[in-house]
């Protein structure tokens, strides 16, 4: 086993704490072991750290002073920036100073800067509604370049924010990208997606792997909550627009969010806190939904879906609109007789 | 007489800061802080009424199911919607996996480490703690990580994913399942009961739950000393004396844990003061903002009319949190709360000779998880595969509703105004939030502020661990208590 040596510093602001208690349902039975074997030292971290109070203050300023090196500030939830750019919605607890001042600082001195989830990365569910503290991403404040950092803010290895957008990320994103960033080839910017997320998960749709993908083909879909069907006509599923493998790696063991019976709210993507719409409802425009597949052709998909509603078994409209499965796939007999 | 401020407080969940004064070597007054703010309540004015279901799980990735479930018990009463049998039971497994989630990381992740510190190295058990709950090579704490996410696996399956699972809806739940489920999460329920008799109990989860005095409990520690974490934990607490540690306030809340179908509660609901339990009357509660920095209504509010709006430059305020109190009282809520409502007869007589305190609080907490996981275990059988979870909802244009949960630490309440379709008021009361209560008009401190008061501080400390060990006693949730 390699001794760590890449340091991570992790921080939360105006988030949840929900992809710290996600990172803890990472798919291992040690938890720490895995870590270490990855090469990754937490310096700290505010749910899994002894060291409180001033020791922490410390710590960050030998972070500051170089006396330790960072390699890695990850930042869990928003930039809180509000009142009027103060940052006293969120005061780092014993210091005084706005968390966002913090967040500036350490940046500065850090090899790599992480955003832990939607909030960090873009704003995030924090920043929804008529956004009262002014929340933001480190780079982003949506689907914008900017938030807290600015466009151009490059880290020390020349790479800007890492985004692991998700709300929660999954745990799988977070270790595999630390540890890549650990390894001595590190991560190269063309690894990372226009929104600067890692790529070997967002250049996948959460449509890839759905289980419901009969119910898709056949536009048999589902119409209350419970249903089997198919939730992109009516429910609000944006799983074919939505960048991450959710169905193929999957969440707590077997899970992913229309496997649990609901529509994919597409929480990797910026500004997913304010659709525009209900999120159980699908919007339409004279009967076809508005957020159609990313890189189907609307004419191509109205005369598909025409085509294969016109083909759908009885079985699979059935099911659609059950709890449960009603009508069993026929058996063929297969043997030539 | 000095001045401390700690912070950051970490293993809490959140952002703490606590202002102690101290004199004659103890906490002679403190000031609770929390010291972020979001804005929930804002944010979710104008929105579909069912869209809280999206938002209110993610004001915390400790207790997102139990949000989800308060929000959802609001919207069920605005629609006139009750869940089939199933949604119900399937809604409570959810619950029961995530509030023994959260004991579970209490114990090995929050609470016990402050056991292997230095501070500690002089006394008998300390090399035990070390070995067991050290954050980096703790054997015991690095085997409770991998039980947790073996146990979470159940959400994985019913609600597809934890934390901020949607699937718990006014009308039930929205994943239902098969008889071959029932039996994969009847395993992984049976691999959590191993981990706990096994490393926390060393004791059949039945032995433990039937500790039914002090006497009895007395024996069940000397029949195999320190076998086991709780055994263990009990001789830390008597020779630490944390029965004297952080005494709470002679009042404790629950709003009754586990809703059965035929709206029977498994654990009853009361308020406790030491002599009998009243069903808590919810239209006593009020909110306090004199010392928040949040707009003050001009007297304490009820939730149903409460407001939410910052205000920064209020001289007397120093949180985010307002004050909540039933008829004007300080209560304490929690695991400790939901046992002497629900009549423990062992907790009920520690209640008696010592009230609320850190060992009170952690063996409450304690005997509770062993419950919750037999609970599970019943309510596993109690399901009917294939049959219906969920019912549709129709949401009124106006409705003045509240709902009500048992997190892990404590009584939850969501209140909810519906005017045009729309959310015209949405109002939380979280746990943490009764007790890490600031000061009130007339100038009570709140449950944990009068708890630290008499910690002891050792010259030239500036973190006492004592008043470590009653923060963390609680199990604060701060991003609950702020939202």
């Amino acid at each position: 086993m390699r001794e760590p040596a890449f340091n991570v510093l992790w921080l939360q602001s105006g988030g949840c704490g929900g992809c710290s208690m996600s990172l803890l349902c990472a798919d291992t039975s040690d938890f720490r072991g895995q870590l270490r074997q990855a090469g990754i030292n937490l310096l700290w971290h505010p749910s899994l750290s002894l060291e409180t109070g001033q020791d922490v203050q410390q710590l960050m300023a030998d972070c500051l002073s170089g006396k330790t090196v960072l390699h890695a500030l990850c930042l869990e939830g928003s930039v809180l920036r509000g009142p009027e750019g103060t940052g006293r919605f969120h005061l780092l607890a014993g210091t005084q100073e706005p968390m966002m001042t913090w967040v500036q600082r350490l940046s500065a001195v850090a090899k790599h800067v992480l955003a832990i989830g939607s909030c960090a990365a873009f704003g995030g569910i924090t920043a929804g509604g008529s956004n009262p503290t002014d929340a933001c991403g480190l780079q982003y404040e949506g689907d914008q370049a900017g938030g807290l950092l600015g466009s151009n803010w490059r880290s020390a290895a020349g790479l800007p924010v890492i985004n692991i957008a998700g709300c929660p990320t999954h745990p799988g994103w977070v270790i595999e990208t630390l540890a890549a960033l650990a390894q001595e080839q590190g991560l190269q910017a063309e690894q990372l997606d226009g929104l600067n997320r890692p790529r070997f998960y967002s250049d996948k749709l959460v449509h890839h792997g759905c289980t419901r993908n009969e119910y898709y083909e056949y536009k048999a879909s589902a119409e209350a909550p419970g249903d089997l069907g198919c939730m992109m006509e009516n429910r609000g599923c944006k799983g074919t627009q939505a960048h991450a493998d959710c169905n193929v790696r999957l969440w707590n063991g077997e899970g992913s969010c229309i496997r649990g019976g609901y529509a994919c709210i597409s929480c990797t993507e910026p500004g997913f806190e304010e659709p525009g719409h209900r999120f159980d409802q699908t919007p339409k425009v004279a009967g076809i939904p508005i957020g159609l597949p990313t890189d189907m052709h609307k004419a191509w998909f109205v005369a598909l879906a025409s085509l294969s509603k016109s083909a759908t078994p009885k079985r699979v409209k059935l099911n659609a609109t059950s709890s449960h499965i009603v009508v069993a796939p026929v058996i063929k007999k297969t043997r030539l007789s | 007489m000095t001045r401390l401020l700690v912070g950051p407080f970490n293993r809490v969940e959140g952002d703490l800061e606590v202002r102690l004064e101290v004199a004659g070597g103890q906490v002679s007054q403190a000031w609770v802080n929390a010291t972020m703010y979001r804005g929930f309540e804002q944010i979710l004015q104008g929105k579909h009424p069912l869209d809280a279901l999206v938002y209110v799980p993610r004001i915390c990735g400790i207790c997102s199911v139990t949000q989800s479930v308060a929000a959802a018990r609001a919207l069920a009463a605005a629609c006139g919607v009750t869940p089939p049998p199933n949604g119900v039971l399937l809604t409570n497994l959810m619950l029961a996996c995530e509030n023994a989630a959260d004991h579970l990381t209490h114990f090995y992740l929050f609470f016990m480490p402050d056991f292997s510190r230095e501070v500690y190295a002089d006394r008998a058990w300390h090399t035990q703690a070390l070995q067991r709950f050290s954050t980096h090579s703790g054997e015991h704490a690095r085997q409770a990580v991998a039980a947790r996410q073996r146990w979470l696996q159940i959400m994985g399956t019913l609600g597809g994913k934890w934390p901020h699972t949607q699937s718990i809806v006014p009308g039930g739940s929205t994943r239902g399942i098969s008889s071959s489920e029932r039996y994969r999460l009847g395993a992984h329920v049976a691999e959590m009961r191993g981990f706990l008799e096994r490393v926390l109990y060393a004791a059949p989860l039945e032995e433990v739950v039937a500790l039914d005095s002090e006497a009895a409990l007395a024996q069940w520690c000397i029949r195999e000393p320190l076998r086991g974490d709780l055994r263990l934990f009990l001789a830390i607490a008597q020779d630490l004396g944390l029965e004297n540690l952080g005494r709470g306030p002679d009042l404790t809340l629950s709003y009754g844990a586990f809703a059965q179908p035929d709206g029977s509660y498994t654990m009853a609901p009361g308020v406790w003061d030491g002599q009998s339990l009243h069903a808590p009357n919810i239209a006593q509660i009020t909110e306090d903002a004199r010392h928040a920095w949040l707009a003050d209504g001009g007297s304490a509010l009820p939730p149903s009319v409460g407001l939410t709006l910052p205000t920064m430059d209020k001289p007397e305020a120093y949180t985010w949190n307002k004050a909540p109190r039933l008829a004007g009282q300080v209560l304490e809520t929690g695991a400790l709360a939901r046992q002497l409502a629900d009549g423990q007869p062992l907790i009920r007589a520690l209640w008696q000779r010592s009230r609320g305190n850190v060992l009170t609080r952690v063996l409450a907490r304690s005997l509770e998880l062993a419950q919750l996981v037999l609970l599970t275990e019943h309510t596993l059988r109690s399901i009917e595969p294939e049959a219906s979870s969920c019912v549709d909802s129709r949401v009124p244009d106006h409705a003045d509703v509240y709902g009500l949960c048992e997190a892990a630490r404590g009584s939850l309440g969501h209140w909810l105004s519906i005017r045009d379709g729309r959310i015209a008021n949405y109002q939380i009361i979280a746990p943490t939030s009764w007790n890490f209560s600031p000061r009130d008009r007339s100038g009570t401190p709140g449950a944990l502020e009068a708890a630290l008061v008499g910690a002891p501080v050792a010259e030239g400390d500036t973190t006492p661990v004592a008043v470590q060990h009653i923060v963390r006693s609680f199990d604060p949730c701060m991003v609950c208590t702020v939202h």
